[in-house]
Order: C-alpha cells, then sequence, then structure tokens
C-alpha cells in the first residue's frame, strides 16, 4: 500500500510528547502544507487518495489519555480496503500504541468486532468503500473499555459457558468402544445457522436487554445452547437439563424481539429465531394436559 | 487490568438515532402501553361518578340540575383537548393492538424476516385510521 497522503490529527485532547513522537513525519506534513482538512465530511473522500477514519482512543495507563477521544487519521485507499485494514494502517504507519484485536483476518475467528458508523461489525469483513466518510470506529458499546478499540470480553464469555456449550451425552459409549454418532441430514440441516457463531460478541453488544439486565443469558449464548438442545445426538434428558437453563428468568424469556442481535450478527444467523423457538420448546415441556 | 470506561447510560440513549426498526418498535409498545394503563385510571375515576349519578346525586350546569354522571360526560366532550386526547388515544390503542399482533407473529415464528416491514406496516395503519377518525371526534366540539 503506497502512501500518497496521509496525516493523521487529533482533536478533543491534547497530544503527549510520547504520541507527537509517533506521528512526527506527518505532523511535519500537516504544519507544512496545511493540506489536513478536519472538518471534511465529504463521503467523496474515496474518489480522492485517502479515507478519513476516527478512531476511539481511551488509554487509563498513560497520562494525557485517559480522557476518551477521537483520533483521526488519513489512510490511502486501496480497492477492498476493511475497516481492519484501515486501522492496521493507521497503527503501522501513525501511532503504534493504537490497540484493537484481529486475528484471522478472514470473518471467522470474531476477533475484531467494532461499532463502525453505529453498527456492531466485523472489522475484517466490512468494506471502506461501502461506508459513509468519515469512517467513526469505536469499541463495542455496552462493554467496558479496556483501551482504544479493546473490551472487556469476561462477561460475555461466562454468559456462553452457563449454558454448557459442549456436546453431552449420557449414552456415550466407552472410548475403547467408540461408534460413529450419526446426526440425519435434516436434523444438521436444523442446526447449521446456528452452528455458525463465531463468538464475536457483536449480537450481545446491540442487545439493550443485556445491557439493562447482566444476568441476561444473552443472544450468542441462546444461539449456543438452541445449537445443542436441537441436536438429535444429544438425550432427551440433556434437552431438558439445557431447557432448565434458558427458560430461567434471566434466560430466554427476556429477549423482546428488537431483532438487534439478529440484525448485526455478521454471520447471519437468525438469533432472535432462534430464541423465540426455545421459547416454544420451553411452554411445550411445561404445558400438562390432566 | 487496572481501570476501565465505563460509557453509561447517557451515552446509550444518545445512539437513538441508530435504533433499528424491531428496538423503534419496542419502545412504542412500551410506551403505548404505560399510556394505555394510566389510561384506564382516568377511565375508572370517569366512570366512578356513575355512582353518584346512579343514586340520583346531581350537579348544577347553566343553571339546571343534571345527574352528576351524565354532567361530568359532558363537560369532559364539550373540551376541544379532551377531543384531542382521544385521537391520541385511538392512535395509542391502535399501534398497541397492531404491534400486539405482529409480536403474537414473532412468537408464533412467523414473518420473522419481515419483522421490519410489520412494523412500519403497523405505523401506517396506526395513522391512517387516526387521520380517518379525525371528523368524527372533532364532531361538535365547542373551543
Amino acid at each position: 500500500m503506497s502512501t500518497q497522503q496521509a496525516e493523521p490529527e487529533s482533536q478533543e485532547a491534547p497530544k503527549d510528547p510520547e504520541m507527537q513522537g509517533a506521528e512526527s513525519p506527518a505532523a511535519e506534513t500537516q504544519e507544512g502544507d496545511g493540506a489536513v482538512d478536519q472538518t471534511s465530511t465529504d463521503a467523496s473522500e474515496l474518489d480522492g487518495e485517502t479515507v478519513h477514519i476516527k478512531v476511539f482512543r481511551y488509554d487509563p495507563e498513560v497520562e494525557g489519555k485517559q480522557e476518551p477521544r477521537f483520533d483521526d487519521f488519513h489512510v490511502p485507499f486501496e480497492k477492498g480496503m476493511t475497516v481492519l485494514d484501515a486501522v492496521m494502517y493507521a497503527r503501522d504507519e501513525y501511532d503504534s500504541s493504537l490497540t484493537f484485536r484481529h486475528s484471522c483476518r478472514q470473518a471467522v475467528c470474531g476477533s475484531d468486532a467494532f461499532f463502525v458508523n453505529g453498527k456492531q461489525r466485523l472489522g475484517c469483513k466490512t468494506q471502506i468503500a461501502d461506508l459513509e466518510a468519515p469512517v467513526r470506529i469505536e469499541p463495542l458499546p455496552h462493554q467496558e473499555v479496556v483501551k482504544d478499540l479493546v473490551v472487556d470480553m469476561d462477561h460475555f464469555y461466562d454468559q456462553m459457558h452457563t449454558v454448557e456449550p459442549y456436546f453431552q451425552d449420557e449414552d456415550t459409549p466407552a472410548v475403547d468402544d467408540l461408534e460413529e454418532q450419526r446426526q440425519s441430514p435434516e436434523n444438521r440441516e436444523k442446526i447449521k445457522m446456528s452452528s455458525r457463531c463465531i463468538w464475536c460478541g457483536a449480537c450481545m453488544s446491540s442487545c439493550n436487554i443485556a445491557a439493562g439486565d447482566n444476568e441476561y443469558l444473552g443472544p450468542a449464548a441462546i444461539n449456543k445452547a438452541y445449537k445443542f438442545a436441537m441436536d438429535d445426538r444429544e438425550s432427551e434428558e440433556i434437552k431438558e437439563h439445557r431447557l432448565r437453563i434458558l427458560e430461567q428468568e434471566h434466560g430466554v424469556w427476556r429477549c423482546q424481539t428488537q431483532f438487534s442481535c439478529t440484525e448485526v450478527c455478521p454471520k447471519d444467523i437468525p438469533l432472535t429465531e432462534h430464541i423465540q423457538e426455545l421459547k416454544r420448546e420451553a411452554v411445550k415441556k411445561n404445558l400438562k394436559f390432566w | 487490568m487496572s481501570q476501565s470506561y465505563n460509557r453509561g447510560l447517557i451515552e446509550d440513549f444518545g445512539r437513538w438515532k441508530e435504533f433499528s426498526a424491531g428496538m423503534w418498535a419496542w419502545i412504542f409498545h412500551k410506551f403505548t402501553g404505560w399510556v394505555l394503563i394510566g389510561y384506564l385510571f382516568t377511565h375508572i375515576a370517569v366512570l366512578s361518578t356513575s355512582i353518584g349519578g346512579a343514586q340520583g346525586e346531581t350537579t348544577m350546569v347553566d343553571g339546571e340540575a343534571v345527574n352528576v354522571y351524565t354532567a361530568t360526560l359532558q363537560g369532559l366532550e364539550s373540551l376541544f383537548l379532551i377531543r384531542l386526547l382521544e385521537i391520541g388515544l385511538l392512535a395509542v390503542a391502535v399501534f398497541h393492538i397492531l404491534n400486539g399482533l405482529r409480536l403474537l407473529m414473532v412468537d408464533l415464528g412467523i414473518g420473522l424476516d419481515s419483522q421490519d416491514k410489520s412494523f412500519y406496516a403497523s405505523l401506517v395503519l396506526t395513522g391512517a385510521i387516526t387521520v380517518a377518525s379525525v371528523p368524527t371526534f372533532l364532531t361538535g366540539v365547542s373551543i
């Protein structure tokens, strides 16, 4: 990627000496020709050579960076460029302290979920060309920010583990007597979408019920439970055990069908549909006619 | 992790422009639900005057003794503000009913893919019914 015009700007907070040092070559350009348009919001910027990104910054360990702010970067645009590419360029070329998670870059690992232009998205899956400039990149909402774009995912993982996200079967044969455990194509089709979850946390971040109720299992965990509860290979007792976890007060009944999770899921999992189906399963299990 | 930044509720609410159709449907459903509960209490208060009316209690209207229940209703209905509130009440009730039906379908797993369209349809129908009701509600009102 070649640099044709690349100037970082910082707003809403004074730069500390360390940061200025990291940005000095570009800063000189900024001072020298005054080419930076800080107020530019024109989407046609993409037609030029750069894309303007505004990145949320916060660092509790550095004096002067503890007050959250947005830093502006003008990154050289290339066809096919993703949001992740843009922030990586900004980190590598302008400010090495810019912190975010990423890994596979193929929308499979779920590490780089950000809040981009007001929506939870995977950085590596989101094309810069599809976004309106300036591209505003923030950490996932409803989760505490550890540093810059990195949020604390502990609670999310705790909720995921609450639903026992692993295959269980009391009838599993002994290790030396293992048999192939077959699943019907129909059953595979039924749980196919739910098995696509990559634990990115975008759904949980978009759910304002989860934001208001810390005990709510959340769409990701419920979807994970759905994957196993609907799997024919698990016994009826295990399915009942799973439904008991899900039908508790802060389980499926907390879902208010806002569809936010379904809309932001980068893997297109019909989360709300799965939650509603589990509600019906819970009702069916508890219906008694006598 | 020694410290972290909690963006808090104010920042969340500041994102109202980014709310999705499903979230607006949820907000409107809660709001209309509370309005209807509030209306029920005022409705009961008005109805309670019928107890006095049944016992022959009267009140003076334009120098004439009128049954207290009739006088209360006529007094309220003659107010322009009350007629406007009735139009609002109709809008609130219609939306709550339509969105309730939409939620019932969602609960049954029907039309999940078009949940946003059904929300917009509920809004449009509510608007149409409300506008159509205006002549009826404003007939004979003295401002």
